[in-house]
């Protein structure tokens, strides 16, 4: 499978990274390379073969129902978690108007 | 006076983790003199090299301080008390500008440690600094920086050409190799820790993933992103693998075992012990050098009293497109959380709206290669071609696994080059990314299983430049790592250093 410039324009629209005309042009052949070359991928036999989910088998835990457990992690840090905001007001993240 | 007391210094800077540790504790001289020592030593080469982002000598002379009035006092001493090492930008430190290397962090200061720094600082470590990278880790020259790239101490010869010093730990191997560090964390996603310490002639270790947390590391690819420390020899890095590593609850990959006494258990003796040549490793076109430094090291291990078994690894030649879709995807999914909202760049062009600040602020913020790396990785997980791409790789990626646990129903290690040349100088590779992936056939495969990976320096090219070895095992026998490139240390008798240049 190989991509166009509209393919391009839409999976960087998708990704929310705005490209202009010039860089498009640019990034198809690129593309296409990388895809190109992992087409190879196609050729070997999968079948019934699982997809991998995990390298080493691990089992997911749990964490305590509870508060605050971990003080890091947990809540009223709430100026810690705006400090490194490019615009915060009021306790919140400011962000440009989204409802008209 | 002056004289012999700036030559100590200079001598101090020679050491390396278990010199220092030793020294410290027992008064050959304080932590505070090492870690002014290499404070000096970073600063005389900041401009030549460009290893580190910020550099933070006064955090260093305040961890070596509290390491001299603990000694003073008579109070046991950390796994790494006195040394001084240098941070990967992409390890979060409280109170220090952390990047990734990307323009999109620059001036994030984390409210919080990761794990592993934390523990290193816990175990009586100081930082040195920043260490430069490639931009979220993803590259193999250093060239992905945000924050210009770094150069390789090393040159060839008389050519002043500058060289990459590997990627994406570029700032660890130049700061190691150049002894401006005497250790320095890196990460590896597909070989980010062990092709730079081949390109600079140090050692460094990749532990099986899970044995380090990942909790306050810039994300990648996780499933793959494991930290491991980068150091002048195997006892170093099992000094210093031993203070990063344990269980982590803030990490749900992390796995709850106790860490093996790694430096204790070192142990160069390869008799009874089968290591693995797999056959599709000798890749057509090999670099003639390379190839001469897998024979040289096949041979140190049998002088080591090791069996040499011929093995294969079938699915090799898949393992490199199978990265370059399984990494791409999960950095996709991973870089969606820069947007300009909560913390890094925000780009907010005159009247647009919010998903126009999206998109203009990750345009600004990220560097070329991260673009095409979200872009593939968003186009492999789309609708449509989802199962074409990711669910394949997912499988190919099972076999390569079921590969790696095949081998090892024979053998107890495999044997391979770590990267497929010396170093390159620095442009040489950046027009062609696929020509760039290249680089790392030799250390994608044991990243994509999750199993420890090691590389050693083994001897130089003709062209006078470091060429390492490496060394995989099975998944948590790091021990059989270290042994069997303790081994190969042993013998390789690798004292090259690059000159001082700077």
């Amino acid at each position: 499978m190989s991509v166009n410039t509209a393919d391009v324009a839409k999976i960087a629209s998708l990704a929310r990274i705005k490209v202009s005309e010039a860089q498009l042009e640019a990034m198809v052949p690129e593309l296409n390379g990388i895809l190109a070359w992992v087409e190879q991928l196609g050729e070997v036999d999968v079948t019934g073969v699982t997809p991998m989910t995990a390298v080493i088998p691990n089992t997911l835990r749990l964490r305590d129902d509870v508060v605050n457990a971990d003080p890091l992690t947990g809540g009223d840090i709430r100026d810690a978690v705006l400090a490194n905001a490019p615009v915060a007001e009021h306790g919140f993240f400011g962000v440009p108007k989204v409802i008209e | 006076m002056r004289n012999n007391r700036s030559e100590r210094m200079t001598d101090l800077t020679e050491l390396g983790v278990a010199a220092l540790r030793d020294g410290v504790a027992s008064g050959a001289f304080t932590a505070t003199e090492v870690a002014s020592a290499f404070n000096a030593a970073v600063e005389a080469a900041q401009g030549a090299l460009n290893a580190f982002i910020v550099t933070t000598p006064d955090a260093a002379l305040a961890a070596a301080g509290k390491v001299d009035a603990a000694r003073a006092a008579g109070q046991p001493l950390g796994k790494m008390a006195g040394v001084p090492i240098g941070m990967k930008d992409l390890f979060a430190t409280k109170g220090v500008q952390t990047t990734a290397a990307s323009k999109i962090l620059e001036g994030f200061v984390p409210p919080y440690e990761s794990t592993v720094s934390q523990k290193l600082w816990d175990a009586g470590a100081g930082m040195l600094g920043k260490l430069n990278l490639d931009q979220f880790a993803m590259g193999s020259s250093n060239e992905t920086s945000g924050f210009g790239n770094v150069i390789s101490p090393w040159r060839k010869g008389d050519d002043t050409t500058p060289l990459a010093p590997g990627g994406s730990s570029g700032g660890s191997s130049a700061a190691v190799a150049a002894r401006i560090a005497p250790a320095a964390t890196g990460t590896d996603t597909g070989g980010s820790i062990r092709q730079p310490a081949a390109f600079t002639g140090i050692s460094g270790i990749k532990p099986t993933y899970g044995r380090c947390s990942r909790w306050g590391v810039v994300a990648f690819a996780s499933s793959l992103d494991q930290a491991g420390p980068m150091a002048r020899d195997v006892r170093d890095c099992a000094i210093m693998l031993e203070a990063m590593a344990g269980f982590d609850p803030k990490d749900s990959t992390s796995l709850d075992l106790a860490v093996p006494a790694w430096e204790a258990g070192l142990n160069a003796d390869m008799r009874g012990k089968k290591v693995g040549i797999p056959r599709e490793y000798r890749v057509d076109g090999l670099d003639a050098d390379v190839a001469k430094s897998w024979e040289d090291g096949i041979a140190w291990l049998k002088d080591a009293g090791a069996e040499i078994v011929d093995i294969s690894l079938p699915h090799t030649k898949y393992a490199l497109p199978t990265y370059y879709i399984i990494a791409p995807a999960e950095a996709s999914s991973n870089l969606a959380r820069y947007d300009g909202v909560r913390y890094g760049l925000r780009d907010l062009p005159d009247g647009a709206n919010l998903q126009e600040m999206y998109a203009a602020t990750r345009a600004a913020g990220f560097g070329d290669e991260v673009k095409r790396r979200i872009l593939i990785g968003t186009y492999v997980l789309s609708a449509g071609f989802y199962d074409a791409y990711y669910t394949q790789a997912q499988k190919v990626r099972a076999l390569i696994a079921q590969d790696f646990a095949k081998a090892f129903e024979t053998v107890d290690v495999i044997l391979t080059p770590t990267a497929p040349s010396a170093a390159f100088a620095l442009g040489q590779k950046s027009t062609d990314p696929v020509e760039m992936y290249l680089n790392d056939v030799f250390s994608v495969p044991a990243s994509l299983a999750g199993l420890p990976a090691m590389s050693v320096p083994a001897g130089l090219s003709r062209d006078g430049l470091p060429l390492g070895l490496h060394v995989i095992g099975r998944p948590l026998d790091e021990q059989g790592v270290l042994n069997a490139s303790l081994a190969l240390e042993q013998r390789a008798q690798f004292s090259a250093k690059p000159g001082k240049w700077w």
